[in-house]
């Protein structure tokens, strides 16, 4: 980290022709803070000449990752919707209910609003979370180059929405603190929370590791690595 | 600054290279190619995110001392602050959950109100606080896991369930939790990383000798 010596590419040629790929011409994005430099030192570890920063071309071993965090979750995703979420108990009535029966209980029982959110954050955007980078993941293995716009933006919509999945998380421990009144009422936390909430975590964690610069690349001739 | 316009930039979405141009304020410039949001110049950017978070801090304190809401039940009363019922999931043998809304509710919003403010008060005053760069990485990292807004929705969810059978008491921090959604969302709208690491680097420049 040093403001002498440092290269900056300033002022290039004229933008518009083709489509000038940083990597393409030996210039890296810092990921950290975006400063475009060129890597120099062939083969040896770069860092940022801004904020010490290590520079890559692509995030190495990115799909490898994304992969491993995105099968975790599909496994963890059985469990999440097979166990018991929440637990409800009066005098009169005890329940138990997964994601899915708690929702359905929530819309039969006249909430249908908070049926539909609770839908939407626990079961949709986990689904399509899981199904768009698994999408994403295998179109990049394959080099393909459809429609690279549209896969952008459904990455970055997948980026957007999936931390409002942890919606029934939050719910679910409210609930659980407050409703502990004895035999008159309690709720509990059942064991498809934690399988949840790593479901949770774990494809924000995949999500973050997904580099979507991997969409574009099959458009060049070249490859970049590391 | 007298580079700013010169400078290259990369899209971080598609790699696509491109010129920096200065903006007006209130706009933002986008990747010709995919469209992701390359930088935006918000107005008064320093300005407003240090008011923004500053108020924010306030509030979150609010929203952590005061209690959420409180059930009554045939004169029974039980009401829960945030960090009560973390506590209280941590009795119940959810430790794993109980951490996670730790994690996410208390302690990333919070790294968040302190690594801006940290920044941006030594920056209006004309100062480069030491290892900013590390601060600004810190930012960067915990931006994704504060998730006041989505705990906001919890909250509301939890109410509406809570009302079929108990008489529920809305408690200040309940209020505390809206404004701070709203003040963390414009704080964010406000914030500009990309200015901030021009003028930090400029500033550096300065101070460091030749």
């Amino acid at each position: 980290m040093g403001a002498d010596g440092r290269e900056v590419e300033r002022a290039g040629p004229a933008v518009t022709a083709g489509a000038p790929i940083a990597a393409a011409r030996g210039l890296c994005s810092c990921h950290v803070c975006q400063l475009v430099s060129r890597r120099t030192g062939n083969g040896r570890v770069a860092h940022c000449p801004r904020c010490g920063a290590r520079l890559h071309f692509r995030r190495p071993g990115s799909v490898q990752r994304c992969w491993a965090l995105v099968i975790a979750s599909y496994i963890l995703y059985i469990p999440a919707n097979a166990l018991i979420m929440m637990e409800t108990g009066s005098l009169i009535t005890y329940r138990k209910d997964t994601i899915v029966s708690g929702v359905v209980h929530l819309w039969k029982t006249g909430s249908w609003m908070i049926a539909v959110i609770v839908f939407i954050a626990s079961v949709a955007i986990p689904l399509l979370k899981l199904f768009s980078l698994t999408l994403l993941l295998i179109s990049v293995q394959r080099r393909s180059t459809w429609n690279p716009r549209q896969r952008t933006r459904l990455y970055r919509l997948v980026e957007a929405v999936g931390r409002w999945s942890m919606l029934d998380i939050y719910v679910v421990t409210l609930l659980a603190a407050l409703v502990q009144l004895g035999s008159m009422a309690t709720v509990k936390a059942g064991p498809a929370a934690v399988a949840f909430g790593a479901v949770v975590v774990l494809t924000m964690f995949a999500t973050m590791e997904f580099e979507p610069r991997l969409i574009w690349d099959p458009l060049q001739k070249e490859e970049f690595h590391d | 600054m007298t580079d700013r316009t010169a400078q290259l930039i990369a899209c971080h979405e598609c790699d696509l290279l491109q010129r920096d141009i200065q903006l007006n304020p209130g706009c933002y410039a986008s990747c010709p190619r995919c469209g992701a949001v390359l930088y935006r110049n918000a107005t008064d950017s320093v300005d407003r995110t240090l008011a923004y978070t500053l108020a924010a801090a306030m509030v979150f304190l609010g929203a952590n001392v005061f209690p959420i809401f409180s059930i009554e039940v045939q004169g029974d009363r039980s009401a829960i602050t945030l960090f009560g019922a973390v506590l209280s999931l941590w009795d119940q043998g959810m430790r794993s959950i109980s951490l996670l809304v730790f994690l996410t509710a208390m302690v990333a919003p919070a790294v968040e109100l302190v690594s801006i403010t940290y920044l941006l008060l030594p920056l209006k005053l004309g100062k480069v606080p030491p290892s900013y760069p590390l601060f600004m990485r810190v930012l960067q990292f915990i931006e994704p896991w504060g998730m006041v807004e989505v705990l906001m929705l919890g909250v509301l969810v939890s109410l509406v369930k809570l009302t079929h059978n108990f008489r529920v008491i809305p408690g200040m921090a309940l209020w505390s939790f809206a404004v701070l959604t709203l003040l963390l969302a414009a704080a964010a709208a406000s914030f500009n990383a990309r200015d901030i690491w021009g003028q930090m680097d400029a500033r550096w420049k300065e101070q460091a000798p030749q």
